[in-house]
């Protein structure tokens, strides 16, 4: 229990943590800052505006057409082929579309619709602090094993799948605690966003469950990278191993992947790539589809072949990197030197 | 005497497939006796580190047998590791983190009350730095730090690696006068050194290591005792003698060699039969020393590392025991 309560002090102490985690929620906030200057509450008066800019749209739709419809009759009236224009036989058939295809809708700012918007918001969140927490996680125990740290703790607790162990639950620790509060503060971000840019109706208790379960997934998507980011580094003994094992996996065996599967007309490519799994951890599923095939529809026409990833799959790549990672980095801890 | 520390037949061999096998340590034996300031010599590439971090759990040892405070290691080494101290090799730290810190989280760790903290920072010299971030310390400042972490147990075996590395010569001597103390006050000290008049100065016994081997141990003066062959300087009154006087002697059967003023004489047990043997022919001694050995010169006749004009000496190029031979190289040995 010591040494769990020094690592916490150890992982809070450190610069390279702070100045991530500072920097991962000022991103956030910045993520709020523009959605809050970029949206706006629809009054009465935006919907009038917005009439007006409908209305206006229509009046030059009949300008346009009636314009185009007198080019045309005056091309008949001289005998001029259709030409590259392609003036109908009759002109009488080029008529302005109808008022109704002018949705004033259209031409509303943007608004946030709490109920609608917020639950994509939280794939970014995720996202990024899933980046923050592999670096800090790898920079926690690669920096320990680089600059002797973890040798000298070892002369103080010879049981090494106790230290290793411990470092995990602390860092693990620390990043929920991080994680749980930026969601929190996420949250109820967006909802004054909502509250003041848009609207925040429509929330009942079950949207609210469905944003709790998802905030769950991110908040262990988030612990799941993270661990993978500290098992990488513990395995090579040095952060930049992670760091640059993830570059490296994501440029040869996610960008280069895709080229190849492209290039080999593969019909799912994106249910290779790493990014389609996490996608579907968060929105519990996600449809894939191949243009390509043709599938007959009832209405007629072609219905493209789809393939759905769910979140039940995305759980078991994730707990089998998991366990890899985490296994592979407590065995060398167990059978490697500490040279 | 109870021994602290004790190592037989330990055995550690790397294996590389383009460089072949290494034995870094060939079966080597050592005993540390309870209260002694023990030093442990041995030429770069020896065994020496090596030897350390398999006594701590850090390398895995290919056979062999060790105890530490009368328990077996590695194995028991979670229930002693609390009584040991020790610094390995050069002081690493979190350079962003001040000394203060260092050691709290490392008291933290070991469950060691708070104020220790305060009372290591005070007998190393660091009191008034404590709040400094390690990496503005001097190698002298950090290696200072290390002894303050080793001692942060108050252990009864205290490990030392080079703990003289980078100390100016008031540091050295203060490092000397404290590890004097801790033995006076029942801490048993393993000190690896390479500073030898230092280890001769405060050592009560030394293991010399060359090439993974154990190659002589013991009492320093019994080591040095061992080691000095005899040795005599003569002087005549008249140098013109000194030929005359140098037949004599050999055919007494003492090994002569002829300087320009003066004899060196070895393999003598009683200086007055030199004495006699000269005056019996009238020859008149002015000057009779037996020549004390120094752990320098020991060192470099036992591990065959002194150096010889116009030739470049390789590490682990030194003596192996039970041969006179001089391997060159480790790798492929």
């Amino acid at each position: 229990m010591s040494l769990y309560r020094t690592e916490l002090r150890r992982l809070g102490k450190r610069r390279f943590t702070r100045y991530m985690a500072l920097l991962g929620l000022l991103v956030l906030g910045a993520i709020v800052a523009s959605a809050f200057v970029t949206n706006q509450k629809i009054g009465a008066e935006q919907v009038a505006a917005a009439e007006r800019a409908a209305q206006a749209h229509y009046q030059q739709a009949v300008r346009d057409t009636d314009g185009f419809r007198a080019e045309c009759e005056k091309a008949k009236a001289a005998g001029e082929a259709p030409g590259p224009r392609g003036f109908p036989d009759d002109c009488s058939q080029i008529s302005p579309p109808p008022p109704e295809a002018f949705d004033p809708k259209w031409s509303l700012p943007s608004t946030f619709r709490f109920h609608d918007d917020f639950a994509p918001t939280l794939e970014t969140f995720a996202a990024l602090l899933a980046v923050v927490g592999f670096v800090v996680g790898a920079s926690y125990v690669g920096a320990e094993w680089n600059t002797g740290g973890m040798m000298n703790l070892l002369l103080w607790r010879p049981k090494r799948l106790n230290v290793l162990l411990t470092k995990l639950a602390a860092l693990l620790t620390g990043t929920a605690v991080v994680t749980v509060l930026a969601v929190a503060l996420w949250t109820a971000a967006f909802w004054l966003v909502g509250h003041f840019r848009g609207t925040t109706t429509e929330m009942t208790a079950g949207v609210w469950r469905s944003f709790g379960l998802t905030e769950l997934r991110a908040v262990v998507l988030v612990l799941a990278v993270t661990a993978v980011g500290f098992a990488v580094a513990s395995l090579g003994r040095h952060t930049a191993f992670a760091l640059g094992g993830a570059m490296a996996f994501f440029v040869v065996a996610q960008v280069g992947l895709a080229i190849v599967l492209q290039l080999a007309g593969v019909r799912f490519p994106d249910a290779w790539l790493l990014p389609t799994y996490g996608l579907a951890w968060m929105r519990k599923e996600v449809t894939l589809e191949n243009y390509d095939a043709c599938n007959a529809s009832p209405t007629g026409g072609c219905l493209p072949d789809q393939l759905s990833i769910t979140w039940q799959q995305s759980s078991v790549l994730l707990a089998v990197g998991l366990v890899l990672a985490l296994g592979a980095a407590l065995w060398t801890m167990r059978r490697r030197d500490v040279a | 005497m109870s021994a602290v520390l004790e190592i037989e037949g330990l055995r550690k061999t790397y294996k590389s497939r383009r460089r072949g096998t290494r034995n870094a340590l060939d079966g080597f034996d050592m005993r540390v006796e309870a209260g002694q300031v023990h030093g442990f010599l041995g030429p770069n590439g020896s065994g020496k580190t090596t030897t350390l971090r398999t006594l701590l759990g850090l390398i895995r040892p290919d056979g062999g047998r060790m105890s530490v405070l009368g328990h077996q290691v590695p194995a028991a080494l979670p229930q002693v590791a609390g009584q040991i101290g020790a610094i390995v090799e050069s002081p690493q730290f979190f350079p962003h983190f001040t000394a203060r810190d260092t050691l709290d989280l490392l008291a933290g760790a070991g469950e060691v009350p708070r104020h220790r903290v305060d009372e290591v920072l005070e007998l190393v010299g660091l009191r008034d730095r404590a709040g400094d971030r390690v990496k503005t310390y001097s190698l002298g400042m950090k290696q200072r730090l290390a002894v303050a972490s080793a001692l942060l147990k108050d252990p009864k075996l205290l490990i030392l690696d080079e703990p003289a590395n980078g100390l100016d010569p008031g540091g050295i001597r203060e490092m000397r006068s404290l590890v004097r103390d801790l033995a006076a006050n029942g801490m048993t000290v393993l000190l690896s050194s390479h500073i030898l008049g230092e280890i001769q100065l405060i050592c009560d016994a030394v293991t010399i290591i060359s090439l993974g081997r154990r190659v002589a141990f013991g009492p320093v003066d019994e080591v040095l005792a061992q080691h000095s062959h005899g040795t005599v300087r003569v002087r005549l009154e008249a140098v013109g003698d000194l030929p005359t006087a140098a037949d004599l002697l050999d055919r007494g059967g003492i090994r002569v060699t002829a300087e320009p003023d003066h004899l060196m004489l070895s393999g003598v047990d009683k200086p007055a039969v030199v004495s006699r043997l000269l005056a019996d022919q009238g020859l008149y001694v002015s000057e009779l020393a037996p020549v004390a050995v120094d752990l320098e010169s020991v060192f470099l006749e036992l591990t065959a590392t002194a150096p010889v004009p116009g030739q470049h000496r390789q590490v682990d190029q030194s003596t192996k025991v039970g041969g006179p031979e001089v391997t060159r190289g480790g790798w492929g040995a």
